[in-house]
């Protein structure tokens, strides 16, 4: 236990600690422009008054994490889903997050059906993985952001507008990750197993069902959680040109408009522990998945 | 009508076209023309389908139409690369790899300094980065320099953990060959520690390199000069000349997917020995 603590948590908790004290170290300085604006001409400002103002501003450069830890928790309300008609829900940070979270499951979903279809019409065919593969590297080399106003744009006249166009724009993230993944896997099954699957006469299907998807498995899960956080870069990044109003980036876009720097920081805040808690969840949901299977903790395989 | 049918006629023929290629032309050639080839069918389809459905110009505009006004506004668009690709991107991207690389080295000396820094890079490097894209126009301004601060911020996570990974990919064996020959700390990390790490640190290189692009054109979403490719989309759709979207995007894909070629071929002159790279 003790070692364990000081192998793996004392040094991440070091690196954090020497992050914060340099975070309220910078802050003197980034904010102090303001503090001597608004001072009178003459105002001697001593070291503690200039200490306590630039920790204590409403619109500081950087925001203390004191400041935003106070806003998350004013935000964080649940008084949408019951007052829908009180004039707060719109600033929930939980139901913007939640707007942002429906984008990044649906863009995933979506990416987890394109990927690993894509992948298998690549390992069963030729032709596709000679035509296809290169065009899926080229894909994610085009910036998603200059294509995603022209996915609104395509998508409007067939109805489909709100949710739809952001799921398709995070797919465009997520399911790149899932082709590679998944294509390893299924070509990683070992040839001597292959031999015997022919030894019993197993059918196509059979040897894909019972040899290559088992061992594509430990591919795709690894596979999946990086698609996961790309899909919640791509449902961020979609909301930018897409005139939303409700979401983790439309928020930064107005929050930044109006230089309101402390709840920009809360939403940045609630994103990353949106991010951090799918990842972890996912983990978990691995791990159990790997147990159930009984193969060895997907951790030791590289994507 | 008939010409959407004559584009699907069209379509499955050249697949056909396709399948026979691949059938006849050795592996090598196989890699580059097939894919060419598909790709054409696909702009080709666009065009005949655009054309024959009678597709409004401001929801899709034919891909002769962006090709032409890549060549009549290539001024403009010029201006824009510079400024949005060379200046933002490149710089940031140089920047923070550097300074990432820079960081890793460090760490591969101090044992202490890695374990603190792996996983908090690997979780750093699961965020939506790209949303300090605002903070970082306030701090930096609207000129270019807010840009490349952005991509400085996105690249150097995925670029520090791939580094530190890298640097530790030696073994112990390697490591006490190169101490009985009585290297110094310096020709370790030389000859030893940091051909080991290439593969590792061009794999990050090339996690950068969409990154910095997005980075990029992202930023200028929230403050911008009067130029630049993320400023240019965002007023073009406003103006619906969206062939000139087009010409920007088609641009940045040739930007991506040229650095990107770049950096495979460095990739297969550097670290030529790795399994990855066997033919």
């Amino acid at each position: 236990m003790l070692a364990w603590l000081s192998r793996s948590v004392l040094p991440v908790a070091t690196i954090v600690a020497a992050i914060i004290v340099i975070w309220y170290a910078a802050a003197i300085p980034m904010n102090s422009m303001r503090t001597y604006m608004m001072a009178p001409d003459d105002a001697e400002i001593s070291f503690s008054e200039l200490v306590s103002d630039t920790w204590s501003q409403k619109k500081p450069q950087l925001p203390l994490p004191h400041q935003i830890v106070r806003e998350v928790k004013k935000q964080a309300t649940f008084s949408w889903i019951w007052k829908e008609k009180r004039r707060g829900y719109k600033r929930s940070l939980i139901y913007h997050t939640w707007v942002t979270l429906s984008s990044t499951l649906l863009g995933f979903g979506l990416g987890l059906v394109l990927g690993v279809s894509l992948s298998l019409a690549i390992v069963y065919s030729r032709v596709m993985d000679l035509s296809v593969m290169p065009w899926v590297i080229t894909s994610q080399t085009i910036p998603i952001i200059a294509i995603a106003p022209m996915i609104i744009v395509i998508m409007a006249p067939m109805g489909l507008t709100g949710l739809m166009p952001k799921g398709v724009i995070s797919m465009y993230l997520s399911y790149f990750p899932i082709v590679i993944g998944m294509t390893k896997g299924l070509r990683s099954s070992d040839p001597i197993l292959e031999d015997q699957m022919k030894t019993w006469s197993a059918t196509a299907f059979q040897t894909f069902l019972l040899l290559r998807l088992p061992s594509a498995l430990p591919y795709l899960f690894p596979a999946m959680k990086i698609s996961l956080a790309a899909a919640l870069v791509g449902a961020v990044v979609a909301e930018l040109p897409s005139g939303a109003r409700a979401g983790l980036g439309a928020r930064l876009l107005v929050f930044s408009y109006r230089s309101e720097t402390i709840p920009m920081w809360a939403n940045l805040v609630s994103a990353a522990i949106l991010a951090g808690l799918l990842v972890v969840s996912f983990g978990m949901l691995e791990r159990a998945l790997n147990r159930r299977l009984g193969f060895r903790t997907a951790g030791e395989v590289s994507s | 009508m008939m010409i959407a049918i004559f584009a699907l006629v069209l379509w499955g023929a050249l697949w056909a076209f396709n399948v026979k290629l691949a059938g006849w032309l050795s592996d090598r050639y196989a890699r580059i023309a097939v894919p060419i080839v598909f790709g054409l069918t696909l702009v080709v389809m666009v065009e005949l389908l655009v054309i024959g459905l009678n597709v409004s110009f401001v929801i899709l505009p034919r891909p002769s139409e962006m090709v032409v006004r890549l060549f009549t506004s290539y001024e403009m668009l010029w201006e824009d690369f510079v400024q949005t690709i060379l200046k933002g991107a490149l710089t940031g991207y140089v920047v923070g790899c550097s300074t990432a690389l820079l960081v890793a080295f460090l760490a591969s000396w101090s044992d202490f300094l890695r374990r603190g820094l792996l996983p908090l890079g690997n979780f750093v490097a699961a965020l939506p980065v790209v949303g300090l894209a605002p903070i970082m126009v306030m701090w930096f301004g609207f000129g270019w320099e807010s840009k490349a601060a952005i991509v400085v911020s996105m690249c150097f996570f995925p670029m520090l953990v791939n580094s530190v990974q890298g640097l530790a990919a030696t073994n112990a064996i390697e490591r006490d060959l190169f101490k009985t020959y009585a290297a110094t700390p310096l020709q370790q990390l030389g000859l030893l520690r940091l051909p080991a790490a290439m593969p590792f640190i061009l794999n990050g290189l090339k996690v950068c390199t969409p990154l910095a692009l997005i980075g990029a054109i992202v930023a200028e979403f929230f403050g911008s000069p009067f130029l630049g490719m993320g400023f240019r989309i965002k007023t073009s759709v406003g103006t619906l000349s969206l062939d000139l979207v087009w010409a920007e995007i088609i641009v940045a894909a040739i930007a991506g997917t040229g650095f990107f070629g770049l950096l495979l071929i460095i990739e297969r002159s550097l670290t030529f020995w790795h399994p990855s790279q066997r033919r």
